[in-house]
């Protein structure tokens, strides 16, 4: 009988285990370990768009000021280490933690699409042949596999437009950041291009900012009230500082008709380098 | 005498398992004072005197404690009133004229047996693996004799709370357990009795939650759902204590 039973109320499982890993990869083996690495490279990536976003802000001092900014980041770790050298350790740090965010995100979303027999490809959401009433998911929490992508293709466009110079041809000239944004950014498809994926990454930082607490289990009931405010504050200052680059290049305050230096990769960064001197 | 309202019933029938499922729709007289099961109930006396088949739904003590009720009603685990179980809701919650939904409880780890019955039993596979408490603690101890701080057995009690219904599972949209596994996991994380084997259980649940359900991404979904109110923070602690346990287990097993 008690056999019978217990035959009969065995539901298979929808995945089995793997050979664990060791230590302390088999962490990552699991969905809730994969939310931790998901929670610290998201703390990495969000204190990364907060740090970039208050440094481009030295845009509004002029191209001076600009160029000596893009050359102090070059030239970190002063002269102890080769130049760009700290530079280049930072990026690899941001692609190492990007495509460990990335592959989490999406083998964690196929783990829930496949443990639901409705769900979205793309999503990896259930649907309810009824429809459904969310009462807590936000707009963000529910979006957060469409506005990610978004951040992911946007910022190959980026990489490619101001780091790499694809876009603009023989306009950009690598360094001089201020001339390379303000004529990048003049052109209105490509300022949309930037408000629209701006505001997509502040929807993601809104549920991501609040979902890190969860994930690593951060949690004091005397402070959970706040979080919330927490993740709208730092979503709000990003997406405000932002949007102000494409918004004001647009109405003219970021315009290069005042500039003392010529444009080129010659003496205009010799010009530009001297100005910087002489602050 | 009480009022009367006159919905329309539109109702999630399958046969089995394997066989496709598809919307019926019923209109309905019904007291708003009857229960939602009790609506159900008579428009199942209605399809018998019909010689039609009764809809197939679970329900057992009708007093929202035991967990066996619960269906999609309208897009919401277990309908919309709060902290409320579908045998507990009343149909004055309901508005002459209004259509209703009903469908199962949905997730590939809760495969349909009829109608608006599923099969829960992976979260009684959750249970399992946390095994029981095998200390040999000799005959029953006096009352009082360890010491539980008063906050302790009191959010302890709020994790037990959970009735293990499955609305959680039902309102994910990732169909994740996590609250239900962090209800399990932390009412006895949190007293001194469910120390011994804290970490072993843990990552066990944990382990065997994961080959049913999906992975939480903190909608919040679960706690809005849930008949019991249980807290988003048991899910906080249960994904922190994972963790904890791995690096624990390590140690304890030998493994340097």
């Amino acid at each position: 009988m008690a056999q019978s039973t217990r035959e009969r109320y065995r539901v298979d499982p929808v995945r089995t285990r793997r050979r664990a890993w060791p230590f302390p990869l088999n962490i990552y083996q699991s969905a809730v370990g994969r939310k931790w690495v998901m929670a610290l490279t998201g703390i990495g990536l969000v204190g990364f768009a907060l740090i970039h976003m208050v440094g481009n802000l030295h845009v509004y001092e002029g191209p001076a000021r600009m160029y000596e900014y893009a050359e102090t980041l070059r030239t970190l770790g002063g002269g102890l280490v080769p130049k760009s050298f700290v530079l280049w350790l930072m990026r690899l740090g941001l692609t190492g933690m990007f495509a460990l965010h990335l592959h989490a995100a999406i083998t964690l979303k196929d783990m829930s699409r496949h443990s639901s027999d409705n769900a979205g490809l793309m999503s990896g959401a259930k649907k309810y042949a009824g429809g459904r009433d969310h009462i807590a998911a936000t707009y963000a929490s529910r979006t957060m596999r469409w506005t990610g992508p978004i951040i992911a293709l946007y910022l190959l466009f980026h990489l490619a437009d101001l780091t790499w110079g694809w876009w603009l041809g023989p306009d950009f000239i690598r360094g001089d950041p201020y001339h390379n944004v303000a004529t990048s950014l003049s052109s209105l498809p490509v300022a949309i291009l930037y408000v629209v994926a701006n505001a997509a990454l502040a929807l993601h930082i809104f549920h991501g900012a609040w979902s890190i607490f969860q994930s690593l289990g951060v949690n004091n009931p005397r402070y959970n009230h706040l979080r919330r405010g927490l993740a709208a504050g730092i979503a709000g200052l990003i997406l405000i500082g932002n949007l102000s680059f494409p918004i004001l290049t647009q109405t003219g305050l970021i315009s290069e008709d005042n500039r003392a230096c010529p444009i080129n990769d010659s003496d205009g960064l010799v010009c530009l380098a001297e100005e910087a001197e002489g602050h | 005498m009480s009022d009367t309202i006159s919905v329309t019933v539109k109702v999630w029938r399958q046969n089995g398992p394997d066989s496709p499922g598809g919307f019926e729709t019923h209109p309905q007289q019904i007291s708003i004072d009857a229960s939602f099961l009790e609506m159900l109930d008579l428009l199942n006396e209605q399809l018998n005197d019909r010689g039609e088949e009764p809809i197939v739904f679970e329900s057992d003590c009708r007093e929202g404690i035991c967990g066996t009720c619960g269906v999609m009603i309208n897009g919401r685990a277990h309908g919309p009133q709060k902290a409320t179980a579908t045998c507990q809701l009343h149909m004055r919650e309901f508005a002459d004229g209004d259509e209703i939904v009903i469908e199962p409880f949905r997730a590939a780890g809760f495969p349909v047996i009829r109608d608006l019955a599923v099969d829960r039993s992976p979260l009684d596979h959750i249970i399992e693996s946390g095994g029981y408490i095998s200390v040999g603690s000799g005959a029953a101890p006096d009352a009082n004799l360890t010491p539980v701080p008063k906050d302790a057995a009191e959010q302890a009690f709020d994790a037990a709370a959970c009735i293990g219904c499955g609305a959680c599972v039902a309102a994910c949209p990732n169909s994740a357990a996590q609250l239900f596994t962090s209800a399990k996991v932390g009412h006895m994380a949190l007293l001194p009795q469910g120390q011994p084997e804290r970490w072993s259980r843990t990552e066990a649940m944990v382990d065997v939650m994961e080959t049913y359900f999906g992975s939480c991404t903190n909608h919040g979904e679960c706690h809005e759902a849930c008949p019991k109110e249980i807290s988003l923070d048991f899910i906080a602690y249960l994904n922190r204590d994972y963790v904890r346990a791995k690096v624990k287990n390590r140690a304890l097993s030998g493994q340097r």
